[in-house]
């Protein structure tokens, strides 16, 4: 189990980080070619992270077929994140974030997404080469088939652009594994690929001064999906981390997508999300008919995961039924046996208790 | 200079007033209430762009061929049960039903959408942002599996902003036809429904 060194990087960097000299570049610069020029790590290293840098580690984290994943924020001197809206924190521009993807112990790719100066967040990804000496600036179409020995069958996918702003913008912020939620002091033991962490984030960015203006109530109650049983939390938490920025509440961006499933969990109204979430589930129609399924399917049959059309598809990787829909070519064994014992189990004891 | 500083004022002013207002056609063709200048500009578009050839189900009249106006851009019919394709031959890899609807190759069968403002089987839940990200991306709803042959994404994408925004206020000015669309079939699959 990971253990993140992320008290360590606080109290080393927490005061550096607010006023070491940030050498990014001017907003709309060209990325760098390299990522050993990117800023992720100290000069003439392509290992040793920039200790201004604070790792993190979600909750809830995405599913990407087995990766392993580490990820860092940089944010510019003197700026913190405000997170007045617990639900949709405020980065500044020149915000960034790292995230490192690798397969069986070997570096594959890193992922760069920053706020410029404008406001906008642009998105990239530097490939590591095969030596592991450095990352390449993928193209922005990104790559299809990279050939990788430890990828699922031999291939890996570079998201493009497109790719990357199709998950990260479905949602009312664009950075969807940094949040109150996700980072919350009550973790969920039961949640699926989480990483181990004794730290409580949340405060401890709160008390370096990274993050700004939390309502306290998010350190005295720290935020928790709402739920009836402890199978319920990590499953609803498994998919707003895994789903919930496409089936995100809608906005006034407009962008989650025009379906009644909502997936997305709030740190401020837990029960009424929830709540939210299940009535668009649980019995409800599925727009979506999978082959071979008749007019009534149902999203979520309470004592059927085989019935319900959520887990078939996200048991499915056939590119028109799977869900999530990018990003992944394996189903997640995990997840699924979490989603299916919530169905088969805690759903059905719920609907035989009903009066 | 004192007039070249006033025509640049007023050109930005300009700029500005027609930025402003676009940016308020757009707000209208989110909102339903598109004016009819932006309305027939995106029939304007539809026409011309083709739209019709795939999304609205052709039938046979005196004429021939010709589109089915009754259930204009409702894409292919739920009633039209469609059996399996046949097997390519040779250079031949593709074929289209009668409706001009449904199209087999290989990429499997695709069934073009219901591109009419019925909430439940079109875009009636659709923002303009959905409909921007769709074309843009190539994916369907703007985030989900990408959109097949043979609707024109590489083209299409090319459109400006305030022709999307046309376009999508046309389609939500017209008349909402309930039909749902099958989802498309991987091209082992039979397509039998």
């Amino acid at each position: 189990m990971q253990q993140l060194p992320m008290i360590g990087a606080l109290v080393a960097g927490g005061a550096a980080l607010l006023a070491s000299v940030f050498a990014t570049a001017e907003p709309h610069a060209p990325l760098p070619q390299r990522l050993s020029e990117a800023g992720l790590f100290v000069s003439g290293s392509t290992i040793e992270v920039r200790p201004e840098l604070v790792p993190f580690s979600p909750q809830y984290p995405l599913w990407s077929d087995g990766a392993d994943k580490r990820r860092w924020l940089e944010l510019p001197p003197g700026t913190s994140i405000d997170a007045t809206d617990v639900d949709a924190w405020d980065f500044p521009p020149g915000t960034r974030f790292f995230k490192e993807f690798a397969l069986a112990g070997r570096l594959v790719e890193t992922r760069l997404i920053e706020r410029l100066g404008d406001g906008s967040w642009r998105f990239a990804s530097y490939v590591w080469r095969e030596d592991g000496s450095d990352a390449d600036l993928a193209p922005a179409d990104g790559i299809r088939a990279l050939p990788r020995a430890a990828a699922p069958n031999g291939r890996y996918t570079i998201p493009s652009e497109y790719d990357c702003r199709a998950c990260h913008e479905g949602a009312a912020v664009p950075v969807l594994g940094f949040s109150a939620l996700q980072l919350s002091g009550s973790r969920d033991a039961r949640a699926p690929n989480a990483a181990a962490v004794e730290l409580d984030q949340l405060r401890a960015l709160v008390e370096r001064g990274v993050v700004s203006n939390l309502p306290p109530s998010a350190l005295d109650t720290p935020p928790r999906v709402a739920a009836r049983t402890p199978t319920e939390r990590a499953a609803l938490g498994y998919l707003h981390g895994n789903c919930g920025h496409c089936h995100s509440a809608p906005s006034a961006a407009g962008a989650s997508v025009p379906v009644p499933v909502v997936l997305q969990q709030s740190a401020a109204e837990p029960a009424a999300s929830a709540a939210r979430t299940l009535r668009s589930l649980v019995d409800a129609p599925s727009r979506f008919r999978p082959p071979g399924a008749s007019d009534d399917a149902r999203v979520v049959v309470p004592g059927s995961a085989g019935a319900s059309v959520l887990t078939a598809r996200m048991r499915s990787r056939d590119p028109r039924v799977q869900m999530p829909p990018l990003g992944t070519v394996v189903p997640d064994p995990e997840a699924l046996a979490l989603i299916e014992r919530w169905i088969d189990h805690d759903l059905k004891q719920h609907e035989d208790q009903k009066p | 200079m004192k007039t070249h500083a006033l025509k640049t004022a007023a050109c930005a002013l300009t700029g500005a007033v027609i930025a402003s207002g676009l940016l308020a056609e757009r707000a209208a063709a989110q909102s339903g209430t598109a004016s009819k200048e932006l309305v027939a500009r995106g029939q304007y578009l539809v026409t011309t762009s083709a739209c019709h050839d795939c999304h609205t189900p052709l039938t046979v009249g005196p004429n021939g061929p010709e589109p089915d106006f009754s259930r204009m851009l409702s894409g292919h019919p739920q009633d039209l049960e469609m059996p399996p394709p046949p097997a390519p031959v040779g250079p031949w890899t593709s074929a289209f039903s009668a409706t001009n609807t449904a199209w087999a190759g290989p990429w499997g069968v695709s069934f073009t959408a219901n591109l009419t403002p019925d909430p439940d089987t079109g875009l009636g839940r659709w923002t303009l942002r959905n409909f921007v990200d769709t074309i843009r991306s190539g994916r369907h709803m703007g985030r989900g599996r990408e959109i097949l042959p043979p609707m024109p994404i590489p083209m299409y994408k090319n459109f400006t902003d305030d022709d999307l925004a046309a376009i999508f206020a046309f389609l939500q000015s017209i008349p909402p036809v309930s039909n749902r669309v099958p989802e498309p079939r991987p091209p082992a699959m039979e397509v039998s429904q």
